[in-house]
């Protein structure tokens, strides 16, 4: 792993991966995400959005806050099924 | 060398760019937000067969052959495993039910055969066997990555020279006669125009209002947009899930586990229409439903966690068979795929793309039964089984 600088930890996606996506003419944010499954993991895109984000503003000459966020959905942190499946019976 | 365009760039207007390049057509493919934000990037991933009429068992037995090929062809790793689909019966009216659709697609090709519990138990390790009865399992469906596939397409066909414009909305079409001559698009706030040979409609939900731009009536091609959602839990170890696993008379209730990270997709029959073209706001009464369904199938998901849940759109045609064939004299649709396009997608994109560029199609495709007219002449085609 050294030398490798980690943006995704759920997934384990790296600097290299986003950039080389990016260099191939994928700059769309939604399309970025479900490439590299980013935002995808346990954590939902806390960690690696913001880290996205900034390559992807260096990368295209954008300024970030011009950079629409993916969509953020519910849960916003994982939920064990029977808590859910549990309230059925209540 | 004719210019031909494509409107949507979900999985069946990209893969018919890209066979339409290779045939030598001159592509332009509009996708009014980003690739695949349709249904293609909201779909379950499943791929299969068991079908229970002769057209689409038919169609998906090519289709499923041309996936197999796939990866080299595109030569990218579309995550393509034939992991199988494990329908459960519950009764044994459904048991006889399951051995008709057998004889069925064993008549064209399909090896589904029916099996016991026990052999369904060594498949799906944590089945609860003890509501089913027997199972109709065909080890050659399966499932792929639909990110993945639609990019592998879609860098297949700008190196083949297809113009694939992302972000870039039709807004009309310039008609002579019967036939369209030029497409209006817009993008960045500026509008331009393309001369055009022959024109595609791949918008499947949005289908009907392409339709109305070319001057024919929206409720020609009757397409209603279905919310249909899933749900995921995190990764669990490879192999707990690994078929498409779904007992039918549990309102399609299914499980399959994705074969990239192992989490487990849940699905289920449960539909709304939805509000509008942009609803894609998940909802809980989906979230309850479909895991009080997924742990009767398979109890132990009862401690894993859920990660996400989307929502995405069934384009359903009144018979849930898509609209595929011409429209108009260049003028062809192949939309309202009732959540079936990602999976028939190769073969579909293939007979669409002869159809165009040649008039005819070596595709086993039964061009009668998907004949975009039916619904005008009130006809309906038996429902096409729709799960995953």
């Amino acid at each position: 792993m050294s030398g490798k600088k980690i943006v995704c930890r759920c997934n384990d996606v790296t600097v290299e991966d986003v950039e080389a996506l990016i260099d191939s003419g994928v700059t769309d944010i939604e399309e970025l995400k479900r490439l590299l499954r980013i935002g995808m993991g346990p954590c939902q895109g806390r960690t690696c959005i913001p880290i996205v984000l900034s390559i992807l503003a260096r990368k295209t000459g954008r300024r970030q806050e011009e950079i629409p966020l993916p969509r953020a959905r519910v849960p916003i942190r994982p939920v064990r099924v029977e808590v859910i499946v549990g309230g059925a019976d209540e | 060398m004719s210019k031909i365009a494509v409107i949507g760039g979900g999985i069946i207007g990209v893969a018919t760019a890209y066979e339409l390049a290779k045939l030598g057509e001159d592509v332009i493919l509009f996708e009014k937000n980003y690739f695949g934000s349709g249904s293609t990037f909201r779909c379950a991933t499943g791929i299969r067969a068991q079908f229970t009429d002769e057209a689409n068992i038919r169609l998906m037995k090519h289709s499923v052959e041309r996936w197999e090929g796939l990866e080299e062809e595109l030569g990218s790793d579309i995550v393509f495993r034939q992991t199988g689909y494990l329908f459960l019966a519950t009764s044994e009216e459904e048991v006889e039910a399951f051995k008709a659709n057998i004889r069925l697609q064993n008549k064209f090709g399909v090896p589904t055969r029916l099996i016991d519990m026990d052999e369904a138990r060594e498949i799906v390790p944590i089945l609860n066997t003890e509501p089913f009865l027997a199972g109709a399992w065909n080890p050659k469906d399966g499932k792929a990555n639909p990110f993945k596939t639609l990019f592998a397409y879609l860098f297949r066909a700008r190196e083949l020279g297809v113009d694939a414009r992302g972000h870039t909305e039709v807004i009309g079409f310039e008609r002579a006669g019967d036939a369209i001559t030029a497409v209006k698009f817009r993008s960045n706030g500026k509008v331009e125009s393309v001369r055009v040979d022959a024109v595609l409609n791949a918008a499947n939900a949005w289908a009907p209002l392409i339709n109305e731009m070319a001057g024919l009536s929206r409720g020609l091609v009757p397409i209603t947009a279905y919310k249909h959602q899933l749900v995921k839990t995190e990764p669990l170890e490879p192999g707990q899930v690994e078929p498409l696993v779904c007992p039918p008379s549990w309102n399609d209730a299914y499980i399959i586990q994705d074969g990239e990270d192992g989490g487990i997709i849940c699905g289920a029959g449960i539909e709304h229409k939805a509000r509008s073209l942009e609803d894609y706001e998940p909802t809980y009464d989906f979230l309850r439903g479909v895991l009080e369904y997924a742990v009767r199938i398979a109890p132990p998901l009862r401690y894993a966690h859920v990660v996400r849940q989307w929502a995405g759109f069934y384009a359903k045609t009144p018979d849930s068979n898509p609209a595929i064939g011409k429209l108009l004299e260049n003028f062809y649709i192949a939309a309202g795929f009732s959540g079936h396009g990602f999976m028939m997608a190769p073969a579909v994109a293939q007979a669409m793309a002869e159809l165009i560029s040649k008039g005819r199609s070596r595709v086993p495709l039964d061009w009668e039964w998907y004949d975009p007219y039916r619904f005008e002449r009130g006809e309906l085609r038996s429902s096409a089984f729709q799960i995953g």
